[in-house]
């Protein structure tokens, strides 16, 4: 059996999760909003793991402790980052490694590439990496004529299948288990692969186990970086990033630069908390940690890229700096109700559900993506569940402030419904007379499009987003404040 | 014991109703109750959508407005979130230091009205009867910004008359979210959908909440899909008694 070659790839192969190419997230969401497989496979999906976290935080009596220690740790390497960072460049230089520090996605996406070269590598294998999503690595090296090929098991089914991560720890949520038989048939060539689980994962065994033997160069990301040790971890359930560490002669990391943990005792805490939080487990099936070279042990040439990628203009802004404590669990994302009804290609980034909608426009300086802070209806599960306690709503709201202060100013804004509404609302609740005028000719106006029932149905402009699928009740005959100056006036 | 009432802005315009029963139930209960008309909106709209600076003059507005008053009661959880979670951020960053002590020593007078009742009242059992199945949702805001935990439930367990039944995951937003649900009109409508399945499966004949305007976006659908339901504000429920039941609009 063998796999079919990819195909050689577009220009904007990962136009979708863009930012800078991405429709608004409301146009976006609507497209998934038509489609109730997809959000039958999410909800499913979600509904599994946030009912095994929610055991396992249960069990766990000292769960809000961890989450404040967590949120101690995260806060205490990002105020020191700089010398967190140089303290591990030193650890991990002195064991063996080689550290590149990349400012944008362009650099590293060059530095990796002259790394590849450099091993005269025209095939590399991958563990699980957003990050190099973020970089859109994949399309860039399949490009310059490296073929990629993804080792994680979800990972796998969207390269094979064509398909964008919809999730940043379980990638393909959004394709059940008949739809990945579909894509291992089509592109293994298995006619007569069943939608068995254990068939199935047969199939990527078979098809992996080729290239971890064959192909000597890997790319992976990081969980953490240990700055006191100058190690770094990974954490997976498959055990295919543990081949990918293990198998190989040169290991490329590329790690974005907040992923760094003062001491390896902090280990103790974030595993407790990312394993739960994540996937539902109290320990996740591997943990792999190494530092630097070890001779005749795993790669012998290793290299570490830092990724900056507009996060240390992120770290001056006092609201917004909680967002780099993140440590990628996703747990947000499963909270989320927003979320639950368009998964994450909606949020075209790689990054989707709340911690993308705060962290995706910071990453675009504020220039993309400005519908993402809006993508949220502020109810706050996000920063409930959250193991590092970053204020999701508190940083919505911020980036919302900037967008707004950014909009107001053109010319398109004057007229534009939200925006003028807004404007008018300002002045009458400034005043209790014009707010209560305002309420005198809200009734008359409104009347026109109450019925006999006493309901509107139907409602023009910014209204008929309202009125598309719910009532509302007329204006009442009087205003609470009307009723209590009769009333005050028949007791006198 | 005097209270001050905050109807809000909504409540005083749409649900008049709402206001009426917190000034029936409370002057049931012994409180004196003033209420001045120059009230409008605490800033949520606007500090919720970005628009800070006018945020910020309401909030100021409301601070210079009640500043002098015993007991704050307001019948709208999200509204008492505003004023606790965001007030102190808008009046550091715009406001003077008096405006910042004056809130500060507002701020612990301001209750949610199931705050008010359990905690500053001390009682749980108003002398309510309302005889129906009712189901309760758990506003957002009342539960993860006021944490509002079993007062609403400690209420309308005492409720004579009142069956009390579950909404499955009663805590999931029901999608209003404020300009969310005209801003992400399809996304909230698809929350509301699932939301209300929740909600109808719990064969209630009345939905109560302590915000009105989780209660409009659910009513509405309920109202636009013929669900034999309504919805209450718990207000409102709390205020029938058997010599004085609910007046029906």
């Amino acid at each position: 059996m063998s796999a079919q070659q990819p195909r050689s790839l577009p220009e904007h192969e990962h136009a979708e999760l863009d930012p800078r190419l991405a429709p608004p997230f409301p146009q976006a969401a609507l497209r998934v909003l038509r489609n109730p497989q997809l959000r039958k496979n999410v909800a499913h999906a979600i509904d599994v793991i946030e009912t095994k976290r929610g055991k396992l935080v249960a069990e766990k009596t000292d769960w809000q402790a961890l989450r404040e220690a967590a949120s101690a740790i995260r806060n205490q390497a990002l105020e020191h980052l700089d010398s967190y960072l140089e303290e591990f460049e030193k650890n991990c230089t002195a064991a063996g490694g080689t550290v590149h520090w990349a400012a944008d996605a362009d650099e590293a996406r060059g530095l990796i590439l002259d790394l590849l070269r450099q091993e005269n590598a025209r095939e590399v294998i991958k563990i699980k990496t957003m990050t190099s999503v973020e970089i859109q690595l994949n399309p860039f090296l399949e490009r310059s004529g490296v073929e990629v090929y993804e080792t994680d098991l979800a990972e796998i089914i969207l390269q094979l299948g064509d398909e964008e991560p919809s999730h940043i720890v379980v990638p393909a949520l959004h394709i059940n288990r008949s739809q990945v038989r579909e894509i291992f048939a089509r592109r293994m060539g298995l006619e007569h692969l069943s939608d068995d689980p254990k068939e199935l994962t047969n199939a990527a065994r078979a098809y992996l186990r080729s290239k971890f033997l064959a192909i000597p160069t890997a790319i992976s990301g990081a969980n953490f970086l240990i700055a006191e040790t100058g190690g770094v971890v990974v954490v997976e359930s498959e055990g295919n990033g543990r081949m990918c560490l293990t198998l190989p002669q040169t290991m490329i990391t590329i790690v974005g630069i907040e992923k760094v943990l003062p001491r390896f005792q902090d280990l103790e805490v974030m595993l407790q908390l990312l394993a739960r939080s994540a996937t539902g487990e109290r320990m996740n099936p591997y943990t792999s940690l190494w530092t630097g070279v070890t001779p005749g042990d795993g790669p012998q040439r290793f290299h570490v890229v830092l990724l900056d990628n507009g996060r240390s203009s992120i770290l001056k802004k006092p609201v917004e700096r909680q967002t780099l404590k993140c440590i990628r669990c996703a747990a947000c994302m499963n909270a989320c109700p927003v979320y639950r009804q368009t998964g994450g290609h909606a949020y075209g980034s790689v990054y989707p559900g709340p911690i993308g909608a705060i962290l995706t426009p910071q990453l675009m300086k504020m220039e993309f993506a400005q519908s993402l802070p809006y993508a949220s209806s502020l109810c706050g599960a996000c920063y409930e569940v959250c193991p590092v306690k970053i204020n999701i709503p508190e940083v919505l709201l911020e980036l919302r402030s900037q967008v707004v202060d950014q909009e107001r100013k053109k010319t398109s804004r004057i007229f534009d419904p939200m925006y003028l509404g807004l404007r008018i609302a300002n002045l009458l609740f400034a005043q209790a007379w014009c707010f209560h005028l305002a309420q005198r000719m809200g009734r008359i106006g409104l009347r026109l499009f109450t019925r006999k029932d006493g309901w509107i149905h139907s409602l023009p402009s910014v209204g008929g987003k309202w009125t598309q699928t719910r009532d509302l009740r007329g204006f009442p005959q009087q205003t609470f404040h009307e009723w209590w100056a009769e009333r005050v006036k028949e007791t006198k | 014991m005097q209270a001050s009432l905050f109807i809000t802005c909504y409540n005083d315009t749409l649900f008049p109703e709402t206001g009426k029963a917190v000034a029936r139930l409370l002057e049931r209960l012994g409180v004196k109750l003033d209420f001045s008309c120059r009230q409008t909106c605490c800033g949520q709209m606007h500090a919720n959508t970005g628009f800070r600076g006018e945020a910020f003059s309401q909030a100021k507005r409301f601070v210079r407005l009640y500043q002098d008053t015993e007991t704050v009661v307001v019948p709208s959880s999200s509204c008492v979130a505003m004023i606790r979670e965001q007030y102190q951020g808008l009046f550091e960053e715009l406001g003077s230091d008096s405006l910042r002590e004056d809130f500060a020593a507002l701020l612990p007078r301001v209750f949610e009205l199931s705050e008010f009742l359990v905690d500053r009242l001390g009682v749980d059992d108003v002398g309510s009867y309302f005889p129906h199945r009712v189901a309760y949702h758990a506003s957002c805001h009342g539960v993860r910004a006021l944490h509002l935990g079993d007062r609403p439930f400690r209420l309308l367990g005492k409720v004579r008359g009142l069956e009390l039944v579950q909404i499955p995951n009663a805590d999931r937003c029901c999608g209003f979210g404020g300009t969310f649900s005209v801003k992400n009109a399809e996304v909230s409508s698809a929350m509301l959908a699932a939301k209300l399945q929740d909600v109808v499966s719990a064969r209630a004949e009345v939905c109560t909440a302590l915000d009105n305007s989780c209660l409009m976006h659910m009513g509405g659908a309920m109202h636009r899909q013929f669900v034999g339901m309504r919805t209450m504000h718990l207000a409102e429920i709390l205020a029938c008694t058997e010599t004085s039941p609910e007046v029906q609009s």
